[in-house]
């Protein structure tokens, strides 16, 4: 795979997007950091979180270009407008991070995430535990006489509402990856 | 040309390639082949510190008084945790130095090897950005960018962690130019659209001030000269924060003095009642913006940084420019005089003429009479006899600290070093050090409390070693007077710890380092005294005996806007209410 083309070191955008807006209102945001994948960086950036007070909903990171030694950091995160701003500046600040994207304001952006559901019973509950799978496209990837490992990928909402349904049926146990996001369209 | 050297050689190369005459450091097993290079050659001055904590103060005392980057050099474990609260105060000053820390050898991390510690994970959030160079190979190029990155967009702190086996390893030196440093690349150029609303509104202005800060300084002694011209030129009042002073001239016609919890009246005043509010390169502090939410409720704000983070952090702007300040002060001038160099000049002289009647409030007036010195009275006496000299000032954190700011002129940049963003006691006497190391023959003067003073007074060892000529001027109030002044307005007059029951002679201390002490209790001696300092050839440490219970005024309470300030010793009982108690 090719080095992608980001310009780096660039934090700066139009002093216009810098306009305040300081409502109360706590908004949810999905933010997508681009990382030199160096020792460290992730600490970086979870350190950041951490030490300001931010909050982080879900992170997920891997490499996503192996020859330029890029990664990519999806953080979704609640705050304040101002606390949001906030919060893209400070990433911006990292030496190692290339970009921030803020993919919820940035136009449509499409988000997914992995989730693992060990699911125990027998008799009618196993039955309907098949049954809601079947409709939410959760494949079984294991199976015992008395136990199922679904693996359902989607919205977090989704994975939410089926983790709501498993409850009754025998959940014992989720993993989750946490949100990967992309926009839209070609840009 | 590839050119094959020792990982410690390469150190020593890349300080020498980035113009480095200075090192302040201390030695230790880690960094022990780096000793080894320096002791065989001659270009790099390095200065035994007594303490690493002293060696990174005096790397910020050296770069604050150049504008280069200060180098400080410390061994693993121990070494390196001294230097973290140096590294902090560089942090929240905006300080450009770089740490060299020695590490056990890489195949030893992570086994608690003797003087074993993670020194990149504890300096993570207390540098602008750090490295653990795992190879000879890489080790210079990631020197180089550790000069880029300090030195560049907002200036900071940066450590470069070298394990032992690295510094023995031969590898390729690789040049600065040679050496990646688009890695990091900050916008310096202001956004012109904004540049051109802002003079707009400047050419309307009926009551405008510009609120300066250490950002001027840092982006260098140009920007300095250009804010001169604006402000001359539009004739705005001026004030600035602790960590700007000098950039305009504290003789300058337009001055308003320093703002903030310990400013002057005047300059509050005018911030508070302001219709447009220029900040160049501050960072609206909580120092600076009392009561957030009665801060300068009238005005247009303007805020000039090289920080997008600094924008809309505390206080929204109207107009945010994110740009150097230079680049953006010579863009302002440029659009400013292309478009008729226009004032509202009518309204201006209304406004000067209100600044004039606040100046009448005389805020610094303090009362000199009998037998005991003033701490005011002191400093005004040391700037009345020193003002002249090519003089440079450090303090330590306390009520002298902001007795200095207020009562010492400073006419031009870099000249007036001292802890603002970390308040770190035991700053001023390395930072006097560092400051003299690169001005050997200026006048270098520590402004310190007693308390402040004993926290890094070991560096004398370091003065006398190295012939440095530093004045420790000590106004000695035999209480941690600050917090002893807290305590008075905010506890009850319950003075929990905050004297000290043993203070040294300081006067015989100075002797027992070999150097000279003074005392001096008496106003009429004071003069006499201060002379005997300066002309002392080699360094002092002044002890000035100064009245014990007087309290730093003006004073704007934690919780307060700015136009509540405290004046004078009239009604300060319980002034702190619940909401400001709870504040720092
Ligand atoms: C390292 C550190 N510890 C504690 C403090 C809190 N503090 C601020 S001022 C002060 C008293 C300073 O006393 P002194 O140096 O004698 O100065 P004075 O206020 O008496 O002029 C203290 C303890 C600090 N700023 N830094
Ligand atoms: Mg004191």
């Amino acid at each position: 795979m090719a080095a992608l083309k980001i310009k780096k070191g660039s934090t700066s955008h139009s002093a216009y997007n810098l306009r305040p807006n300081f409502s109360d209102e706590v908004e949810t945001h999905t933010l997508a950091v681009l990382v030199d994948n160096e020792p460290g960086v992730l600490a970086r950036v979870i350190g950041l979180f951490s030490g300001r007070g931010y909050n982080i909903e879900s992170l997920t990171v891997a490499e996503v270009d192996h020859t330029g030694h890029l990664s990519r950091i999806t953080v979704v995160t609640t705050g304040t407008p101002q606390v949001i701003e906030q919060i893209k500046a400070q990433l911006g600040r990292i030496v190692p991070v290339h970009a921030v994207h803020d993919l919820t304001v940035e136009g449509a952006s499409v988000e997914r995430e992995l989730a693992l559901f060990k699911v125990a019973g027998t008799g009618e509950k196993r039955v309907e535990a098949l049954r809601l799978a079947d409709i939410f496209r959760a494949n079984a990837v294991d199976s015992t006489l008395e136990s199922f490992v679904f693996e359902l990928t989607g919205t977090p909402s989704k994975i939410d509402a089926f983790a709501d349904l498993m409850r009754p049926l025998g959940l014992i146990e989720v993993a989750r990856t946490g949100v990967a996001a992309l926009s839209r369209g070609a840009e | 040309m590839t050119r094959q050297m020792t990982g410690a050689k390469m150190v020593v190369q890349a300080l020498k390639d980035q113009g480095v005459d200075t090192v302040f450091g201390y030695p230790g097993g880690a960094v022990l082949p780096i000793y080894d290079e320096i002791f065989q050659q001659n270009d790099i001055r390095h200065i035994l510190v007594r303490h690493e904590q002293g060696a990174v103060h005096a790397a910020e005392g050296y770069a604050r008084s150049t504008g280069k980057v200060g180098v400080a050099l410390v061994t693993s474990g121990p070494g390196a945790t001294n230097a973290v609260t140096g590294l902090t105060d560089a942090l929240l000053d905006s300080i450009p130095i770089l740490v060299l820390t020695g590490q056990v050898p890489t195949f030893m991390i992570g086994s608690d090897a003797f003087q074993e510690a993670d020194t990149v994970g504890i300096t993570r959030p207390c540098t602008k950005h750090n490295w653990l160079a795992k190879d000879t190979d890489t080790l210079a190029e990631t020197l180089h960018q550790a000069f880029h990155v300090a030195q560049s967009g907002r200036p900071g702190p940066v450590l470069v962690d070298i394990p032992k086996d690295v510094q023995f390893a031969n590898g390729t030196y690789t040049a600065p130019e040679k050496s990646d440093t688009s890695i990091y690349a900050p916008e310096t150029k202001g956004d012109i659209t904004a540049i051109n609303e802002l003079v707009e509104a400047l050419e309307k202005a009926e009551r405008p001030v510009f609120y300066t800060g250490g950002g001027v300084i840092n982006s260098g002694p140009k920007a300095s000269k250009l804010l001169r011209e604006l402000v001359d030129a539009t004739g705005i009042p001026i004030t600035s924060t602790l960590m700007g002073l000098g950039a305009y001239p504290a003789s300058g016609e337009n001055w308003l003095g320093m703002l903030g919890m310990h400013g002057l009246y005047e300059a509050n005043m005018a911030m508070h009642d302001c219709d447009l509010m220029i900040n160049i390169g501050a960072r609206f502090d909580d120092r600076i913006t009392g009561l957030i939410s009665a801060f300068s409720p009238g005005s247009k704000k303007v805020h000039i940084d090289i920080d997008p983070s600094s924008i809309n952090k505390v206080i929204p702007a109207d107009i945010p420019i994110v740009g150097d300040v230079e680049s953006v002060l010579t863009d302002i001038l440029k659009v400013w005089k292309a478009r008729g160099r226009t004032v509202n000049r009518e309204a201006i002289a209304k406004w000067q003429s209100q600044i004039s009647d606040w100046r009448k409030v005389e805020c610094l007036k303090y009362v000199q009479e009998g037998k005991t010195i003033k701490p005011q009275y002191a400093l005004e006496r040391l700037e009345a006899l020193t003002k002249d000299h090519d003089r440079y000032i450090t303090t330590e954190v306390g009520q002298h600290q902001m007795w200095a700011a207020q009562y010492l002129g400073f006419e031009d940049p870099n000249r007036w070093m001292t802890s603002g963003g970390l308040g770190t006691m035991g700053y001023g006497t390395p930072a006097s050090i560092g400051a003299q190391v690169a001005h050997p023959d200026s006048l270098v003067i520590n402004v310190a409390g007693e308390a402040s003073w004993l926290m890094n007074m070991q560096e004398m060892g370091t003065a006398v070693q190295f012939r440095l000529p530093v004045k420790q001027f000590i106004l000695n109030n035999e209480r941690l007077g600050m917090v002893r002044q807290w305590q008075e307005l905010l506890h009850g007059e319950r003075y929990s710890h905050s004297w000290s029951e043993a203070l040294p002679d300081f006067v015989k201390l100075a002797e027992a380092f070999g150097a000279k002490g003074i005392l001096c209790s008496d106003p009429d001696d004071l003069d006499d005294a201060i002379m005997e300092m300066i002309n002392y050839d080699g360094p002092v440490i002044f002890d000035c005996l100064v009245e014990k219970h007087e309290n730093c005024f003006p004073m704007i309470p934690s919780g307060k806007p700015h136009n509540e300030m405290l004046l004078g010793e009239a009604s300060t009982q319980g002034v702190i209410q619940a909401g400001g108690a709870v504040m720092v």
